[in-house]
């Protein structure tokens, strides 16, 4: 028996790649259940799968105190391929596929305005939080403002000004949580708000800026506002880089002293 | 199929490249939007029918494969997510993240009144 378990153990590592076509097909078919016969197809089986995902992520942390989720247990390690940003971005691209250019250029404006409302109303909301949590320093409220931009932008932001890793890692946390708020709550909520037609989810990946949110979020609310959504995200994580730690830091000294 | 595949590549190092070289000129360092660049500019290739003409026959599947496998990528993504983090960052990380979210939620109805009222269904079979 533990001989034949070891087998096992050593196919999926050497094979972790592979392996993680096995286990995200599991996962899938699982919530297809759950979505059908529990929900009656009210969740969709994406948001379902994506929440599955982020439950063996916190056990994957927990077993190993690693960083990467479930991809951090040796025989899971492919999951970190899958997931992995250069994949990502690589069909997030594809998703680009039969969509409207027409679409695009129709929301051009809009798009843009969207994304420079998201950044920076993102950073003074951050920023204030912060404040009423009791940080006075312009590096502090900086970098925590940075990370409710994008869990990218508060490091960066971070480095630059001269945080602490303290606060950094709580910008990163912010961040995460941002977008796994993104992820589950945009499939429940997206009718509500209009979250309908390509122009829509334009405007939604502008003002949200996530990438990894807004994509699995619109991927479980209609694949096919994917590529309109992303379209825009991907910029806002540049523009964040770009804005917070310089223009929007030097404001935020100036309001703190 | 493979033709697809490689398309996609080649896009993506052209849009990382463009990203790369605004994040050099900023002085950021970083990819600004080279995704975005990618899409664009595979948007623009698909819909040039001089483009489709060139390309062999299939390259279509290869594009749609992996267009399809985006989900599942998503879904291996959250399962690699930093969830402890997360938790670890506490009260304030908690509430400044769900924070912006409520706000930007609250605003894309805002905005929406801006935008064009076209479903995707409608657009759909309007280009069939």
């Amino acid at each position: 028996m533990k001989e034949i378990l070891r087998i096992f153990t050593e196919l999926f590592i050497d094979n972790a790649f592979v392996m993680s076509f096995l286990l995200v097909g599991i996962i899938s078919l699982f919530s297809n259940f759950v979505s059908a016969k529990i929900t009656r197809g009210k969740i969709h089986t994406s948001a379902i799968a994506i929440f599955i995902g982020l439950i063996l992520a916190y056990v994957g942390g927990k077993m190993t105190g690693g960083s990467k989720g479930l991809s951090d247990v040796s025989i899971f390690a492919g999951i970190g391929i899958l997931g992995s940003s250069s994949l990502r971005d690589f069909t997030i691209v594809a998703t680009s596929f039969g969509a409207k250019l027409s679409e695009i250029k129709k929301c051009g404006v809009v798009g843009i305005v969207s994304l420079l409302t998201g950044v920076i109303l993102t950073y003074i909301i951050g920023a204030l939080i912060s404040v009423a949590f009791g940080y006075t320093d312009a590096a502090s409220v900086a970098t925590i403002a940075a990370g409710t931009v994008t869990f990218v932008v508060g490091p960066v932001t971070g480095a630059a000004v001269g945080a602490s890793s303290t606060v950094i890692a709580i910008s990163i946390a912010a961040g995460v949580f941002k977008s796994i708020a993104v992820m589950l709550v945009t499939p429940l909520i997206a009718k509500k708000i209009g979250l309908t037609t390509p122009g829509a989810a334009m405007v939604f990946g502008g003002i949200m800026g996530t990438t990894s949110g807004v994509s699995a979020g619109l991927a479980a609310t209609d694949p096919k506002l994917v590529p309109y959504g992303a379209m825009t995200s991907t910029f806002y994580t540049g523009l964040g880089c770009l804005l917070c730690p310089s223009v929007l830091y030097s404001l935020t000294r100036l309001f703190l002293g | 199929m493979i033709y697809g595949v490689a398309l996609l590549a080649g896009c993506m190092f052209v849009g990382s490249f463009i990203g790369n070289l605004l994040g050099l000129l900023t002085g950021l360092g970083s990819d600004i939007g080279g995704v975005g660049f990618a899409m664009l500019l595979l948007l623009i290739l698909t819909n040039s029918k001089k483009f489709s003409k060139i390309m062999p026959e299939g390259y279509v599947k290869g594009l749609n494969f992996w267009k399809e496998m985006f989900i599942p990528v998503v879904i291996a993504m959250s399962a690699s997510q930093n969830v402890i983090s997360a938790l670890d960052g506490g009260i304030l990380a908690l509430v400044s993240g769900l924070g912006v979210v409520v706000v930007g939620f609250l605003l894309i109805p805002v905005f929406n009144k801006f935008t064009s009222k076209t479903a995707v269904d409608e657009e759909k079979t309007e280009a069939e």
